[in-house]
């Protein structure tokens, strides 16, 4: 994280709370020039000028969910005492990244950070004069980057656009379940009868309530869970552009990358343009191409995000050749944990098409109980075959 | 450095029983100072709901309260025409129309409740992410005009208005509309000397040593991977079990201690996650 001088022209506080708000958008805070009022009325209720009490009310009117809870005050301090100047080595290694950065970049940071004079005023600094941004601005990034590879170079427009295909018929095949029964609802193409004639006896036999019934749509959510380390580097153009078509057929649909850590990469794979999407994944995909922890990258799945992500509803598919450098127990400990709460575990595994392949690999043989389907995809072939075996489960 | 306006708040709250810290207090100071709404997250049974209750304590106001679920429409929520008593007035004494649909028939729910009391009242719209998103949508128009129209009676706008206070635990995404229009405070798991201050407060009467105990058994298996992490409602029942017992000493009687610890561990996979193996551990840290 980096910060950042006062503006030089900042007249009062009005104009600093203004750069305030700024900052806070362009680190990705959805605040309007209301906000901005609200602030400067909230710093007459409390003592302005005890940082702390400032800190706080600031943190209660501007913070809008739990993310912003947690980065508010890192960036209150960017803003207000220059903090990012005493900020750990690590931000240059980001700003040297950024200047380094491809034309194809600047047009999508610049359209995310909003600032129309955004990323030309990004004068990448060297040395210690590095974790200094421009004018009352603050450039932060949301992951460290230790290693990159530009998963650009491994897509070709055809095989991606094939990928993809086959991962939104497969959508669609898990997606549309409707349901045969139907049930109450306020707004339906039918009249519950039996209902109607039951509250009507409550209002002297006037059939006043029309009930109404519906048939439930009944939608199955994919979560996929991708490996993209260094033995999986092969299949990664197709498994990427996979996930991609997925997400992109699905708007519920969750995606997440693994090698050590866990990535959660369904914002930057919404993203229309799919070249600007794989410059945006190969810069959060830090680590990629090297080793894999499979167990304890799914247990972070399971403590971070499988509250919100799964349901009864909720198809998990891991794409993984299963070669894991945790150990077995951890990964089946992981997987029985998300297979609580999910529908269905389906594991893809691109070695499963190889003929002679049997799943050996002590990880792999861990896993397989707490599998509901173990299911080749080595070939966009695999995949597109895929679909008619989601449709029986 | 000055006193914080939050201060005599905190205090009050604290009489009433209830733990909070500076930030949260801040959050509802600034929510009963600015009339805002105070939009509460957190994981389940960390006190969002007790902080409701504590601050209609402390404004000695009436909570209201509006538990969501799936399903929850404006009849559950706002109002509702007592139709068998229209029916029976009909009956009875063939009432007209103007005298059906006044204030004798009409079912207050309560979000009406809240806008119609004498005196400001808490109102306490617990859980929000589980109601569906056109209700949500239907709450914005409340929240920030503070009036409700009734079609057969004309708009009734609130003579007071209620100290709103939301929360949620993240079972889908609020709209960014519900968002702006409220203060937002995270309620996490307490730490250690808070959690401690919320025993001594809520809990039965325990030795020092052993609230330690407990306290840090609690904090030491949140940190554990389990699915069901103990609130703070959890750590209070558990308390009160172990004084029940009469066990005055975590180290000393491991046998009843494995069966209180029911009170704590809500699943079976947490209960194989917390092998007796492990909470020997714990205790030994603690001890």
């Amino acid at each position: 994280m980096q910060a950042t001088r006062f503006p030089a022209r900042a007249e009062g506080l009005a104009d600093r709370m203004t750069g305030f708000v700024a900052h806070l958008r362009m680190n990705g805070l959805k605040l309007g020039p209301q906000e901005t009022s609200d602030a400067l009325a909230v710093l007459a209720e409390v003592e302005a000028t005890d940082p702390d009490q400032a800190r706080q009310a600031l943190k209660v009117l501007l913070v809008p969910d739990a993310e912003g809870w947690r980065n508010f005050d890192a960036l209150f301090d960017a803003y207000w005492f220059n903090a990012g100047r005493t900020r750990q080595r690590s931000t240059s290694a980001h700003v040297r990244t950024q200047s380094a950065r491809p034309q194809l970049w600047q047009a999508h940071l610049g359209g995310d950070a909003g600032g129309a004079e955004g990323e030309g005023e990004t004068a990448p600094g060297s040395g210690e004069g590095a974790a200094e941004g421009i004018d009352g601005r603050l450039i932060a990034t949301r992951t460290q980057n230790l290693r990159k590879r530009d998963l650009r170079e491994l897509m070709d427009e055809e095989s991606r656009r094939a990928a993809e295909r086959a991962a939104r018929d497969l959508a669609r095949a898990i997606r549309d379940r409707r349901s045969r029964r139907r049930r109450q609802a306020l707004r339906g193409s039918q009249l519950d009868l039996r209902r109607i004639l039951r509250a009507s006896l409550a209002r002297g036999g006037e059939p006043l309530d029309l009930h109404r019934r519906t048939r439930p749509e009944r939608p199955m959510r994919i979560v996929a869970l991708c490996d993209v380390s260094g033995s999986m580097t092969v299949y990664a153009r197709v498994f990427l552009a996979f996930i991609k078509g997925l997400v992109d057929a699905d708007t519920t649909a969750d995606a997440y990358l693994f090698h050590t850590r866990l990535l959660r990469v369904t914002p930057a794979l919404r993203d229309r343009d799919s070249l600007r999407a794989a410059g945006r994944l190969s810069l959060m995909a830090e680590g990629f191409g090297g080793g894999t922890d499979i167990g304890a990258s799914l247990a972070a799945f399971a403590d971070a995000y499988a509250a919100r992500a799964l349901s009864r509803r909720t198809v998990v598919i891991v794409l993984s050749d299963g070669y894991c450098t945790g150990t077995p127990e951890a990964l089946a400990a992981a997987l029985a944990r998300i297979r609580r709460r999910a529908r269905r575990i389906v594991w893809l595994n691109p070695l499963l098409g190889w003929t002679g392949y049997a799943p050996v690999a002590a990880a792999m043989a861990a896993a397989l109980p707490h599998l509901d389907a173990h299911l080749p995809a080595n070939t966009i072939d695999a995949l597109a075959a895929l679909e008619t075996e989601f449709a029986r489960l | 450095m000055t006193t914080a306006p939050q201060t005599e708040l905190k205090r009050a709250l604290a009489a009433a029983g209830y733990v909070a810290d500076d930030t949260l207090a801040m959050a509802l100071h600034l929510a009963v100072t600015l009339g805002r709404p105070l939009l509460l997250e957190g994981p389940a049974g960390v006190g969002k709901t007790e902080i409701a209750k504590a601050l209609a304590e402390v404004r000695q106001a009436r909570l209201i309260r509006l538990q969501c679920y799936e399903g929850l429409d404006a009849s559950h929520a706002i109002y509702e025409w007592n139709y068998q008593r229209q029916l029976l007035a009909i009956r009875a004494d063939g009432a007209r129309e103007e005298t059906l649909f006044s204030d004798r028939f009409l079912l207050r729910r309560p979000l009406l409740e809240a806008i119609t009391q004498a005196e400001p009242p808490v109102l306490l719209i617990d859980e929000i992410d589980r109601a569906d998103e056109e209700f949500e949508a239907y709450l914005l128009e409340i929240l920030s005009e503070f009036q409700i129209t009734i079609p057969e009676l004309g708009t009734i706008t609130a003579t007071t208005r209620p100290l709103v206070i939301l929360t949620a635990n993240g079972t889908r995404d609020l709209s960014d509309a519900l968002r702006r229009r409220c203060l937002y405070a995270y309620v996490d798991y307490p730490d250690r000397d808070t959690e401690l201050a919320i025993l001594a407060r809520r809990g039965p009467a325990l030795e020092a040593r052993l609230a330690r105990q407990i306290v840090g058994v609690v904090q030491a298996l949140r940190r554990e991977e389990l699915e069901k992490k103990p609130g703070i409602a959890e750590m209070l029942d558990w308390a009160a079990a172990l004084s029940g017992l009469g066990i005055n000493d975590l180290t000393e009687d491991r046998a009843a201690l494995q069966a209180t610890l029911v009170c704590l561990l809500k699943t079976a996979a947490d209960r194989d996650a917390a092998p007796p193996e492990l909470l020997d551990r714990i205790i030994g840290k603690v001890a």
